[in-house]
């Protein structure tokens, strides 16, 4: 069994209550932060951790936190950022369904660490069930000292309010739910300045992810050093992994960084393999943003060395033939799903998600959903092939926030991996609507793509 | 379909409006049009839907513009603005819940409701529509229902049936 850090205590009956989170050594961290250490010391522990943000950019936490300004006399604030809503992901419901207070004491030992006096939790609006779970722990907190006024003692102030969205992948996005907090459409702002510099209500102000901020609590627990000897590399700790799609055990499952893909997918600690004995055809490894791989370079490098769930192993290859592990949402394709109509699937979506404030990922979703939705249903031609990567490589880098990337990339790596299913489609117009192009070939002519495409 | 009042009176509470200010205190005085969001789903928990002269109580309750109001319940995916049924089914229509299923959830409930997407059934209890992802896709396929987005997890047509039913025996 790997090390569990968040999950450890997930089956112990009332560990949602503050009671029994505290019996199972909850709340330890917020005494040992507030009363042993300075708001520095806290930062230098979670540096010296290596934690990178769990929320889909990898960008260091510590880092990230010595970068938050503090001018005399302006207020400062942490931001969680539980909007979830990528595609694939689903660990930070599951963490704050089961276990609040996990998230709860890692807020208030982060806004300790930033010296926020009021800080939020941005949840979309859709999880109300949890926003009440959460309105509870942060009362239970409260009545027993460890928010509030004075905590501990300390002289140290923190009030923790829980904030609704309305329904808005792009809210996910940092300034776009910095936009929301105010009360506004959400429309991601140009950078710079970044939240750091003028954030919510154009304070500095840090947004981390729900799994960024409960991790803080181990490290706080065990120290920075013990953390980081977790993982692999530049990939340290334990991550949450959602899995879903075609598994026998789809599901949340708390890995150490640097396990095999093929471990996590086919052993029955993890997944357990493919569901009803079929075979896997591809994955996206890290949320819907991050390119598909066929099956064959899901397992292994190109060079045929095993692949790792970390961030840099999921990367190996570049986009030719590599992923990221993202957000860690991991979807798993058996032999009988159909790549165009999964595609197109995701078109869909980013294109209903766009906030239309850039004219390429505005129009730009609109065409790939256009065009994937008639390859999809047989009236698609050879030219609307190049026609996706000709849009998808337009919207790339030429928007304000990073969904244009994210609507670009898995069309792009789909036409790339699987570009004789796409072809399939244009052959075979009206077979396409009753079956599916299978497993045949998916894999072959990799590499020498990948070379023709680097150029 | 069924007909309803688009200009539906609207009168707030006084139980609303002390949620309304307990809300408003969370955020820095001259902040308060952050409660905009939370206020809407308050509102549509009471009325079923957010109207215009529900969102110009609103935004008089904030002192913001009515057009503040509008362009935000227009933006965001969980306001309706227009009636629904009383119970508003939204499935998941995204790639990992279609991997198991989603979209055979969907046209079943379409036949078994009678009415088709958006639309609201003759006895005014139901509607149903496609979201995307709502963050349960290891349980696929999912549904919820609001006001308090209850979940159905692992959905099935026996299960989905039985749901329906159910809601309509209540
Ligand atoms: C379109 C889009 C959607 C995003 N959705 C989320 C999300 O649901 N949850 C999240 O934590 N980060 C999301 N992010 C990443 C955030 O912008 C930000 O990087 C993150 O919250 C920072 O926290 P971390 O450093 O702890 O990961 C999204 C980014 C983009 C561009
Ligand atoms: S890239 Fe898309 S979602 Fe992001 S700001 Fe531009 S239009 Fe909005
Ligand atoms: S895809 Fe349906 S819940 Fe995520």
């Amino acid at each position: 069994m790997s090390r569990k850090l968040l999950l450890e205590h997930i089956n112990v009956p009332g560990i949602n209550t503050l009671e029994v989170y505290r019996q199972k050594g909850g709340y330890r961290a917020v005494e040992k932060a507030i009363k042993t250490l300075t708001p520095d010391e806290v930062v230098e522990e979670v540096k010296k951790s290596g934690l990178r943000g769990r929320g889909g950019a990898g960008f260091p936490t510590g880092m990230k936190w010595s970068f938050l300004a503090k001018p005399e006399g302006v207020a400062r604030y942490l931001v969680c950022n539980a909007d979830e809503s990528e595609p694939g992901t689903f660990k930070d419901r599951y963490l704050m369904t089961y276990i609040p207070h996990a998230l709860i004491e890692g807020m208030i030992v982060s806004s300790f660490a930033l010296g926020a006096n009021t800080s939020y939790i941005y949840v979309r609006g859709e999880m109300m069930p949890q926003i009440r779970i959460l309105e509870k722990a942060i009362a239970e907190a409260k009545a027993a000292g460890f928010l509030g006024k004075n905590i501990l003692g300390s002289g140290y102030d923190l009030e923790l309010y829980v904030q609704p969205g309305g329904g808005a992948y792009i809210c996910g996005e940092e300034t776009a739910l910095l936009e929301s907090l105010e009360g506004k459409r959400g429309n991601p702002r140009i950078k710079p300045p970044f939240p750091a510099i003028a954030g919510l209500y154009g304070c500095p102000t840090v947004v981390n992810n729900v799994e960024s901020i409960a991790a803080v609590v181990p490290i706080i627990n065990d120290g920075g050093d013990e953390y980081a000897k977790i993982g692999v590399g530049r990939s340290t700790g334990t991550k949450l992994i959602s899995a879903s799609g075609n598994l026998v055990k789809p599901g949340v499952y708390e890995i150490e960084l640097g396990l095999p893909v093929e471990e996590f997918i086919y052993s029955d600690e993890y997944c357990g393999g493919i569901a009803n004995g079929k075979r896997l055809k591809a994955t996206v490894a890290g949320g819907s943003s991050v390119p598909i791989l066929p099956a064959n370079l899901t397992l292994k490098y190109a060079n045929g060395e095993p692949r790792l769930m970390s961030y840099e192993s999921l990367a190996e290859g570049g986009f030719a033939t590599g992923t990221m592990l993202g957000s860690g949402g991991f979807i798993a394709f058996d032999e009988d799903q159909c790549i165009v109509r999964n595609t197109w699937n995701f078109s869909r979506f980013y294109h209903h998600e766009s906030c239309g404030q850039c004219s390429p990922c505005r129009e730009g979703t609109g065409w790939l959903e256009k065009v994937l939705h008639r390859l999809e249903y047989g009236h698609g031609k050879m030219s609307d092939i190049d026609l996706l990567v000709d849009v998808s490589r337009k919207i790339e880098g030429n928007t304000i926030c990073p969904l244009g990337d994210a609507a670009a990339w898995p069309v792009a790596s789909a036409v790339r991996h699987f570009r004789d299913e796409f072809e399939w489609h244009v052959k075979e117009p009206v077979k396409c609507l009753s079956s599916n192009y299978g497993l045949a070939n998916y894999a072959v002519p990799i590499e020498k793509q990948a070379v023709a495409e680097e150029k | 379909m069924l007909k309803v009042e688009e200009q539906q009176p609207v009168a707030f509470s006084s139980t609303l409006l002390a949620s309304f200010d307990e809300i408003v205190m969370r955020y820095p005085v001259g902040k308060q049009k952050s409660a905009l969001l939370p206020l809407l789903h308050l509102v549509q928990a009471e009325f079923g839907w957010t109207s215009v002269p529900a969102m110009d109580k609103v935004a008089e309750y904030l002192a913001i513009e009515p057009i503040e109001v509008y362009e935000v319940a227009s933006f965001y995916s969980m306001y309706f603005l227009q009636p629904k049924g009383k119970y508003v089914l939204e499935v998941c229509r995204t790639g990992p819940c279609c991997l198991v299923g989603a979209e055979k959830i969907m046209s079943h409930i379409e036949g078994k409701l009678g009415v088709k997407e958006g639309e609201v059934t003759e006895d005014g209890l139901f509607s149903w529509r496609g979201v995307e992802c709502l963050a349960a896709c290891g349980y696929a396929p999912v549904l919820q229902i609001g006001p308090e987005y209850t979940f159905y997890e692992n959905l099935t047509e026996q299960s989905v049936d039985e749901l329906i039913d159910n809601l309509r025996k209540k």
